[in-house]
C-alpha cells in the first residue's frame, strides 16, 4: 500500500481516533479539583480555530469570505486571550499552605 | 515555507497543547500546563500567518488586537462567582467562529484547495456542513445556558408538547438538507443549515433546568471542539483534528462526570424537564415534625470543643458570597486546635471544578479541599459537619427513599458527624425541590440566617 493513495478522509479520522485515546486518559488524569481551568484552557485552546480564519482573512483582496475571516478572527482571539487569562487567574489562586 | 515544515509544526504546537492538558494533573504542574498552551497558540497562529497565502497582515493584527482587548478586558474584570457564565460565553464565541469559518470556506474554497465556488470536492462539502452545523448548535445553545446562568431568563426547564417530536424532526431535516447539498450545491441550502442549526441549538437547551447546568456546561464545552474539528477535517489540517477532539473529548468526560455526580442518565438529562425553579412534590412533607434550632454562639462554642469540622460547602455559599467569611472561621477554629477541611461534593457548583475555585479564591489551601470519594468514610470520625449553602448533596433520602427523585445520587454523608450544623435562610427545599429529613434529625442543629451573616456572626463570637 502506498501512502500517497490513502483518501485524506482516513488520514483524518486516523488522526481524529488517536487524538481522542489520548484526550480520553490525558482528561482523566486531570484532579477533579482543576475542572474549571481544565474547562477554560480547553475552550482557549478550541479557538486554534482561528487558523482556519486567518487563511480566510489572509488574501488581499477584500471579499465576502475575508470579511468573515476578519470576524472570526476578532471572535477566537476573544477567546484565546480571556480563556488563557483567566485560566491563569484561577490556577494563581491554588496555593498551598503558608 | 513548505507544506511540509508547516505541518511540523502544527504537530508541535498539538504537542504543546496535550502538554496543557496534562499539567492539570496537579495544581503544581498546572501553571506550567497553561503556559504550554499559550505556546502551542502561538507556534500555531505564527506558522499559519507565514503561510504564502496569507498577506493582509494590517486586518489580521486589527483583529486580534480587538478581539484580544475584549478577551483580556473581560478576563480580567470577572467575577470567580459569574466563571459559569463566562464560560458559556465562550463555547459561543468558538460556535460562532465556526460558522464565519465554514461561511469563508463555502465562498472561497479556493482559498482552502478544497474546489471553487459550488463546486466544492463532496467529501469536504460534508465536512464542512458538519462543522457548520455543530458551531451553530454550540452558538445559540451556549447562548441560551448563558442567559440561564446569568439569570436573563428563567433556569426552569421549559416544555411543550411534541418538543421531542420537533426536535426530531428538525434534526432529520438537518441530516436531510447536507445530503441535497452533495447534490445539488446552493448558497440557499448553506443558510438553510445554518439558520436550522442555530434553531436546534435554542431548541435543545431551554428544556434543560438549572440544576442540569453542569451537565450542558460540559456538553458545550464538548460541542465546541468537535466544530473544530469538522472545520479541521474540511481544511485538511491535523491541528484543528487533534485539538477538537482533546476538547471534545474532555467535554464529553466531563459531561460522564457530572451525570454520575446526580445519577442521571446523559439522556434524561437532554431530554431535560428536571430540576429549575418548578417543584416537584417531595415524598416527604415537613409536616409538624420537630427540628432544633440554635444561634451563632451555639455553634460557635460546639465548634470549638470538636476535635474534627468537615465543612460541606455549596453554591448558596457562593451565592451569598460567604467563602471569605468561611476561610476565616475555617482558620480561627484551626488556631484552636480543630482539625478543619473541607469536602466538595462533585456537583457543587454550577460548572465542574467550581467550588474549588472559589475556595481558592478565599485562600484555602488546597490540601484541605477533599472531593466526596476521599472524605466520605471521614463524616463518621468527625465531630461536626458544618453545611453552608448545600442541600441535596447531603440528604439521606438518596440512599434510603427509592421513591424520591434524587435516590441513588452519591451524597456527602454528613449524617454520620456527632453533630450536623446546617445553615438555611428557611426551611424552603432544595433545587431538586426535595425535603431534607437530615433537618428532623436529632444531631442536627439547624441554623436560620443568611450563609455569609451566620458565618460573620460564628468569627465574633469565636473571637
Amino acid at each position: 500500500m502506498q501512502t500517497g493513495s490513502v483518501d485524506p478522509l482516513i488520514f483524518g479520522i486516523t488522526v481524529l481516533v488517536l487524538a481522542c485515546f489520548v484526550g480520553y486518559y490525558v482528561v482523566w488524569r486531570v484532579t477533579p479539583a482543576l475542572h474549571s481551568p481544565l474547562m477554560s484552557v480547553t475552550n482557549a485552546i478550541s479557538s486554534v480555530i482561528i487558523v482556519g480564519a486567518l487563511i480566510a482573512a489572509g488574501p488581499s483582496e477584500t471579499n465576502f469570505a475575508q470579511i468573515m475571516g476578519f470576524f472570526a478572527v476578532v471572535l477566537a482571539s476573544i477567546n484565546i486571550f480571556g480563556g488563557f487569562i483567566v485560566t491563569q487567574r484561577m490556577l494563581s489562586m491554588f496555593k498551598k499552605k503558608r | 515555507m513548505t507544506d511540509n515544515i508547516s505541518a511540523i509544526l502544527y504537530l508541535i504546537s498539538s504537542i504543546f497543547f496535550i502538554l496543557a492538558l496534562r499539567g492539570l494533573s496537579s495544581p503544581d504542574s498546572a501553571r506550567q500546563g497553561n503556559l504550554f498552551g499559550i505556546l502551542g497558540m502561538t507556534i500555531a497562529v505564527g506558522t499559519t500567518l507565514a503561510l504564502p497565502t496569507v498577506l493582509s497582515y494590517e486586518v489580521i493584527l486589527a483583529g486580534i488586537v480587538i478581539g484580544g482587548g475584549i478577551g483580556t478586558f473581560i478576563a480580567r474584570k470577572i467575577e470567580m462567582t459569574a466563571l459559569p457564565q463566562l464560560v458559556a460565553g465562550f463555547h459561543s464565541l468558538v460556535g460562532l467562529a465556526a460558522c464565519f469559518v465554514a461561511a469563508a470556506a463555502f465562498f472561497r474554497p479556493e482559498a482552502y484547495g478544497i474546489g471553487t465556488f459550488l463546486d466544492i470536492n463532496t467529501g469536504s462539502l460534508i465536512e464542512m456542513s458538519i462543522g457548520l452545523a455543530i458551531g451553530a448548535i454550540t452558538f445559540t445553545g451556549s447562548i441560551i445556558a448563558f442567559g440561564k446562568l446569568q439569570g436573563l431568563i428563567t433556569g426552569a426547564p421549559l416544555t411543550f408538547t411534541g418538543q421531542h417530536l420537533l426536535n426530531a424532526l428538525l434534526g432529520i431535516t438537518l441530516v436531510a438538507l447536507v445530503a441535497w447539498m452533495t447534490i445539488e450545491q446552493s448558497e440557499s441550502i448553506f443558510w438553510g443549515i445554518f439558520l436550522l442549526s442555530l434553531i436546534i441549538g435554542i431548541l435543545i437547551i431551554v428544556p434543560i433546568g438549572g440544576a442540569d447546568m453542569p451537565v450542558v456546561i460540559s456538553m458545550l464545552n464538548s460541542y465546541s471542539g468537535w466544530a473544530a474539528c469538522g472545520i479541521g477535517f474540511t481544511l485538511g489540517n491535523s491541528l484543528l483534528i487533534v485539538t477538537g477532539a482533546l476538547v471534545g473529548s474532555s467535554g464529553a468526560i466531563l459531561s460522564y462526570i457530572m451525570c454520575k455526580g446526580m445519577n442521571r442518565s446523559f439522556f434524561s438529562v437532554i431530554l431535560g424537564g428536571f430540576g429549575g425553579d418548578s417543584e416537584i412534590s417531595g415524598a416527604t412533607t415537613s409536616g409538624d415534625k420537630a427540628i432544633k434550632s440554635g444561634s451563632a454562639e451555639d455553634a460557635a462554642f460546639i465548634m470549638k470543643n470538636a476535635s474534627s469540622v468537615i465543612i460541606v460547602p455549596g453554591y448558596g455559599m457562593a451565592v451569598a458570597q460567604a467563602q471569605h467569611a468561611l476561610r476565616e472561621m475555617g482558620e480561627l477554629l484551626k488556631a484552636d486546635g480543630v482539625d478543619v477541611r473541607y469536602a466538595i461534593h462533585p456537583v457543587a457548583g454550577r460548572m465542574p471544578g467550581h467550588m474549588n475555585v472559589l475556595l481558592a479564591e478565599a485562600n484555602v489551601p488546597y490540601e484541605q479541599v477533599l472531593e466526596l470519594d476521599e472524605i466520605n468514610r471521614d463524616f463518621a470520625q468527625a465531630d461536626v459537619a458544618f453545611v453552608i449553602g448545600a442541600n441535596d448533596v447531603t440528604n439521606p433520602a438518596a440512599k434510603t427513599d427509592p421513591s424520591s427523585p434524587i435516590y441513588g445520587m452519591p451524597i456527602l454523608d454528613v449524617e454520620n458527624a456527632k453533630t450536623v450544623l446546617f445553615i438555611k435562610r428557611s426551611m424552603a427545599s432544595g433545587y431538586a425541590g426535595v425535603d431534607n429529613e437530615l433537618f428532623f434529625r436529632d444531631n442536627t442543629m439547624m441554623l436560620f440566617s443568611d450563609a455569609k451573616s451566620m458565618c460573620d456572626e460564628i468569627v465574633q463570637a469565636l473571637n
